[in-house]
């Protein structure tokens, strides 16, 4: 469970919230954000994460360090 | 409401056969330009009041995007997503995303104000075809709300192939593709990475698959009889040799209009290509590479680059006037009333000005043919000399010839009078960017402009103010043909 949106970098382009395989991003008075409890990091659906894979912006999903890496 | 008409009055002239009646001028202007003598009866049906796919329709019709599609499948080095800014003017940007609710909405508001709207298209911001379920359940809506609309998008044709069922059920008739290269090794150099099949592509395998999508979208598309734009962006030193080729390859695929852009290219922008020094084409590059170009294939002259957002004519952007909070104050029914006036009145003139330019065209039958000379025009719209010198916000250029008069181009300028007063140095800026013109037509201009102009080898013309254009500058042509060559006429 360890991505999360820089909110400051985000566009709102909405490209993450489409692709994620857990419905873990969504839209909420405008911001994305990622649901710590839902992401996966994509482990176990795709080889790479798919919402940093399909975002535009460079550094806008990170690692969220104060959360634990998922573990499958 | 009573039906609004753009005020400007309609001279006498003679009842013609119709738009099909073309003088002997061959395949006029942008072939976009011509009416039906150079198309198919049912090509023009779907073209005539579509004023990105008809140079002839740009002057009476307006269109507008709607930016539902925020997200993007691929990167490319001309766009930035991460600024817009109300006053950029620029493919990819925009103000405000819309639901499709409230894009609907806004269709059935602009199309109460502006009956001269007749196209509803969806550019982005991002791609049409990486949002198609907000695409497509807003084109829903927007056909329910407003039948007599019709319906357009633009892609970069990487998920085109997955979409062409959809697109042909929705009766959209007209697909616009951005195809920049065939050649992997050039696509790299264009595409930092595109998003396919789980997977984030970089390189020429990027560049490869994209292609190969691009096609078989193209193909996919005009099989179904669907009119397919190719819109390619013209970077020097990176494609530019290679849209010749990307031409032939987008022809042989059935494509109905090539529209070669110039690169925009701005620091200020924080695209890969502003911040690294990469330039746009000159006017002249453009043009040479657009002639080149030409022959067998229509080709697009008149773009305006548009942001995914503008509502307008071509070259105008009322956008502002129908944001979102405007228009939840607004309480709008649907009236196809005015849009249907309006179309009647617009094939009239264009009955009118057919007999004019082909009256005109026969009166030059026979005269030497002289060199081309390029000209400029102020036009607000009709397809009329209806703008006053320094109100101008672009010019129209035409080259004059022994066949007739060809739109070329267009070329921005900022307006030479500013609250009442001109400004010298805009001044200069307008005499620079129609430099190579013989003749600027004007609906009025002041006599101190005049004179510069005149001082630049620019004769200002107001002779022919509130006329049809092409016919205006035909006569002018043949007038000047005869003060010119008075010798020949008389061996003759």
């Amino acid at each position: 469970m360890p991505y999360k949106i820089v909110s400051e970098e985000c566009t709102n382009c909405a490209a993450c919230e489409t692709e994620c395989p857990n419905d873990a991003i969504n839209e909420k008075k405008s911001m994305f954000r990622i649901d710590g409890a839902l992401c996966s990091e994509c482990i176990g659906y795709f080889d790479e994460p798919q919402c940093i894979a399909v975002c535009p912006i460079p550094d806008c999903i990170v690692i969220d360090e104060k959360l634990p890496r998922y573990a499958a | 409401m009573p039906p609004k008409v753009i005020p400007i009055f309609a001279p006498q002239a003679a009842q013609t056969s119709g738009c099909g009646a073309k003088g002997g001028s061959g395949k006029s202007s942008c072939g976009s330009s011509a009416a039906p003598g150079d198309m198919s009866p049912e090509v023009w049906a779907k073209v005539k009041d579509h004023p990105c796919y008809s140079e002839q329709a740009h002057h009476h019709f307006a269109r507008m995007h709607i930016a539902v599609a925020p997200a993007c499948n691929i990167q490319c080095n001309y766009c930035n997503r991460k600024y817009d800014c109300a006053n950029e003017s620029r493919p990819g940007v925009v103000s405000e995303k819309l639901t499709p609710e409230m894009a609907a909405k806004k269709v059935l508001a602009v199309a109460a104000e502006i009956p001269q709207l007749s196209v509803v298209g969806i550019a982005g911001p991002g791609d049409a075809l990486a949002n198609p379920q907000k695409t497509f359940h807003t084109f829903n809506l927007i056909q329910q709300a407003a039948p007599d609309i019709k319906l357009c998008l633009s892609t970069n044709g990487l998920a085109l192939p997955d979409h062409v069922q959809a697109i042909a059920d929705l009766n959209v008739d007209h697909v616009t593709i951005t195809i920049n290269m065939l050649d992997p090794e050039v696509g790299e150099l264009i595409y930092p990475w595109i998003f396919y099949n789980h997977k984030r592509w970089t390189g020429r395998d990027a560049a490869k698959i994209l292609t190969e999508r691009q096609m078989l979208g193209l193909e996919m598309l005009t099989a179904k009889g669907i009119l397919v734009k190719v819109n390619s962006v013209m970077i020097p030193g990176v494609n530019d040799r290679h849209l010749a080729e990307v031409n032939k390859a987008v022809k042989s695929r059935g494509a109905f209009l090539h529209n070669i852009m110039p690169l925009i290219s701005d620091p200020a922008h924080g695209t890969h290509y502003g911040l690294t020094g990469q330039r746009g084409p000159a006017p002249q590059e453009l043009k040479a590479l657009q002639d080149s170009c030409e022959g067998g294939m229509n080709l697009m002259r008149h773009c305006r680059q548009c942001r995914a957002d503008a509502v307008g004519l071509l070259g105008e952007d009322r956008g502002a006037e129908f944001t979102s909070d405007k228009i939840a104050a607004m309480d709008i029914a649907y009236d196809p009333k005015p849009r249907q006036a309006y179309r009647s009145y617009v094939e009239r003139e264009r009955r009118d000005q057919e007999a004019a330019r082909a009256s005109e065209l026969a009166a030059m039958a026979g005269q030497a043919g002289g060199d081309k000379v390029l000209v400029a025009v102020t036009t607000k719209g009709g397809s009329r000399i209806n703008e006053h010198f320094g109100h101008a916000s672009e010019f129209q250029i035409y080259e004059l010839s022994g066949a007739g008069a060809k739109f070329v181009g267009h070329r921005k300028v900022e307006h030479y009078c500013q609250g009442g007063w001109g400004e010298e140095e805009i001044l200069e800026d307008v005499t620079a960017a129609i430099k190579d013109c013989a003749a600027v037509f004007v609906s009025r201009i002041g006599l101190c402009p005049r004179k510069d102009l005149a001082a630049a080898g620019i004769e200002a013309v107001d002779a022919y103010a509130h006329e049809y254009i092409e016919s205006s500058l035909i006569a002018w042509f043949r007038q000047r043909l005869e003060k010119d060559q008075p010798v020949a006429a008389t061996a003759a």
